[in-house]
């Protein structure tokens, strides 16, 4: 007898419960167990939840929770086909972007790649003495032979931190314009950013070929585009209200208002936002590595699966490494916007 | 100056609030402002304002914070909506324009300088002063000229290239004026253009104004709480309470006769003698022949204080007034002295908030 019985009887529900009975259900551990153990009294002190698995027991016409899980399985696989047929060619160019990328960075030779790293560089900050700063660490990284792998982790990040800039702002924008959107949208931010990584993958190797960049990439952008969106719609409602209205008093359109007046007192933080996406993407292409992302996730996983402690280690400075000198570049080049529009 | 009515209100009605058009009816029907509060938690911005702005002169509105000035000059160029009521710019009902004509009469006819300046940040001067211009597609180098000759108008030459906040307020806001200069419309909107700025640059910029007057001859609406500002530009004065008109005319006529006791307590504070002009309390010849015995000539628009400075303090002495050449008026001594004291005294009882 089941806790809950009484409820099915007293409410004359119980030839409907066993109507669906059909022979003997799978028995669960916990059901084997209680029968060797004998009964216990249900006291109120140990009173189960009325949960589905409790009712179940009661009543074999309620679902058992694990056929909820199974449900969302199956109804994902029912649906993939769909999604499938819509979203690889929809993605299919992330995957030759991807592929591109890491080509060209593999391709170019380190004499080349490394004074056009320091170009870059010196055009986003002016400062030689964070070029000084990025060349040694590009150095120290080529010299233990970390080189190719940590191209290959920059060539993922810069395309995608571009197409989360690229994507990310005009949500931003449309979300500063429109109230109903923001609300709309911020609950999917809010489950995007806090998503433990791991559970991005998931779907994602359900509907790809695990071989495809982009299976990788979707998961980096989705979690790194976050803040930029954050941060666009922010810059924008907060862009001073009294150069709108002169704006306005103006007879500015819409747009000269968007390109002449708020993008450009919203860069600071919008740039904020770019700084945050690219130290995001660079915390998720190594989580990536698990669905064959290359880079300097692989190593680190080597170093976890064969517990090779000196090659996880290495590879783990050689991120961190990677990480300063991303940030510094953006925060430098963030500074420079800043100065620019002091008031 | 010419008897041309430029800008007209009339019977301009605003209401903030969730259903502005049902709280309407109630102010129609005369409940107060405090009574719209509490009631039906709606707020009277503007009750029935009727106001005439002629063409080349500058209409000063006056009020304390919250009296509901920078609500009205806010709906000159539909910045705001009112509830109800019309306004006319030449004739024309800017209510029943559409967006085009809207936009057509901010970048053409109106343009306006701000208590914050709202300068772009990240703009040259030159650039911002030729914001104006770039709005409506003029190309660079013949705004970047215009913009030149403007800032150089206000006395910010050579200083086109640096950026806004490389410069004071006070300058700040010459770029906010060298801006709504360079639109050459004809009427300029100031929302409290000089009240963030110190006393001492305060007055440079309303003598900068009153001289830019003298020469542009724009129909400007100014708004200000200050009286003794509005005293020195005003050529009509609204002064605004509580979102309705107390008392409009002309600020020497106001000040005389004022018509309510918050005028009165209002008057009663600044220096009468600056402000009062002889033509205000002379006595007119109405064909009288003019009096041998009198000390001199004067001019009509002299204020009191330099006839006090040229009598010696002597309340005996007397003056023909002359206007254009031509004697007007006498003026005594005496009266000048009995002008100088308010018809009511500043005194606690009256003062109100």
């Amino acid at each position: 007898m089941a806790t809950y019985d009484f409820l099915f009887n007293s409410l004359g529900l119980r030839d409907w419960c066993d109507a669906g009975k059909s022979g003997e259900a799978t028995l669960s551990m916990a059901d084997l167990l209680a029968k060797a153990g004998g009964k216990t009294e249900t006291t109120l002190f140990n009173l189960p939840f009325p949960s589905l698995d409790e009712l179940n027991k009661a009543c074999a016409a309620f679902a058992k929770s694990r056929d909820v899980t199974k449900g969302v399985e199956d109804a994902f696989l029912a649906a993939k086909g769909a999604l499938r047929f819509v979203l690889d060619p929809l993605t299919q160019p992330l995957s030759w972007m991807l592929e591109f990328a890491l080509a060209t960075f593999e391709a170019t030779p380190w004499w080349i790649m490394m004074p056009l790293l320091a170009l870059v560089v010196y055009f986003a900050s002016r400062s030689m003495r964070l070029v000084g700063f990025v060349m040694a660490c590009l150095v120290f990284l080529a010299f233990v032979d970390h080189y190719d792998h940590a191209m290959q982790t920059l060539a993922i990040i810069f395309v995608c931190a571009f197409l989360c800039v690229l994507f990310g702002v005009p949500i931003g924008i449309a979300m500063s314009r429109n109230d109903r959107l923001q609300r709309m949208t911020i609950p999917i931010l809010d489950m995007l950013q806090t998503l433990p990584s791991f559970v991005y993958l998931i779907p994602l190797i359900f509907l790809f070929s695990v071989t495809e960049p982009k299976l990788y990439g979707i998961a980096i952008i989705l979690y790194a585009i976050v803040p930029v969106i954050r941060l666009t719609d922010l810059g924008i409602r907060l862009v001073d209200k009294d150069v709108i209205e002169a704006a306005d008093s103006f007879g500015m359109t819409d747009r000269q208002k968007l390109f002449g007046v708020q993008i450009p007192l919203a860069l600071p933080n919008i740039m904020a936002g770019v700084n945050q996406t690219i130290m995001m993407s660079l915390a998720m292409v190594v989580i990536a590595s698990l669905v064959s992302a290359p880079g300097l996730g692989v190593l680190v996983l080597r170093g976890i699966r064969n517990l090779e402690l000196g090659v996880g280690l290495v590879s783990g400075l050689g991120i961190v490494l990677l990480a300063v000198i991303l940030d510094r570049v953006t925060k430098a080049a963030l500074n420079r916007v800043n100065a620019a529009q002091q008031h | 100056m010419s008897e041309n009515i430029k800008v007209s209100i009339r019977n301009l009605y605003k209401i903030f609030g969730a259903d502005p058009k049902a709280a309407l009816k109630h102010v129609l029907d005369g409940m107060s402002k405090a009574d719209l509060l509490k009631q039906h938690r709606h707020v009277l911005g503007l009750r029935d304002i009727n106001v005439d702005m002629r063409e080349g002169e500058i209409t000063v509105i006056m009020g304390l914070s919250g009296s509901g000035k920078s609500t009205l000059i806010r709906h000159l160029n539909r910045l705001i909506e009112p509830t109800s009521g019309e306004v006319r710019v030449d004739g024309e009902d800017v209510l029943a324009y559409d967006e085009e004509q809207l936009r057509n009469l901010r970048r053409e006819v109106m343009s306006m300088v701000f208590q914050k300046f709202a300068l772009l940040p990240h703009k040259t001067v030159a650039e911002n002063a030729a914001t104006t211009l770039k709005v409506r597609g003029v190309a660079k180098r013949d705004y970047l000229v215009e913009a030149d000759k403007w800032l150089d108008r206000v006395g910010l030459h050579g200083y086109g290239n640096h950026y806004p906040h490389q410069l004071s307020g006070g300058m700040q806001q010459r770029v906010g004026i060298a801006r709504a200069l360079t639109s050459n419309s004809p009427i300029m909107l100031m929302d409290e253009a000089f009240s963030a700025l110190d006393p001492l640059i305060r007055t440079d910029m309303q003598d900068l104004l009153l001289e830019l007057q003298t020469e542009l001859h724009k129909t400007i609406v100014f708004i200000t709480h200050d009286l003794d500002e509005a005293l020195k530009l005003a050529d009509h004065l609204v002064i605004l309470k509580d979102g309705y008109i107390v008392q409009q005319g002309e600020p020497q006529h106001i000040l005389l006769n004022p018509n309510d006791p918050y005028i009165e307590d209002f008057v009663s504070d600044i220096n009468r003698a600056r402000v009062l002009r002889v033509r205000s309390i002379m006595t007119p010849l109405d064909g009288q022949p003019v009096p041998p015995d009198a000390h001199g000539e004067v001019d009509h628009d002299d204020t009191l204080e330099s006839m006090i400075a040229r009598s010696g303090g002597d309340t005996s002495h007397r003056f023909i007034v002359m206007r254009d050449g031509v004697p007007e008026g006498t003026l005594d001594m005496t009266n000048l002295v009995k002008a100088l004291v308010p018809r009511v005294a500043s005194d606690a009882s009256t003062r109100r908030n």
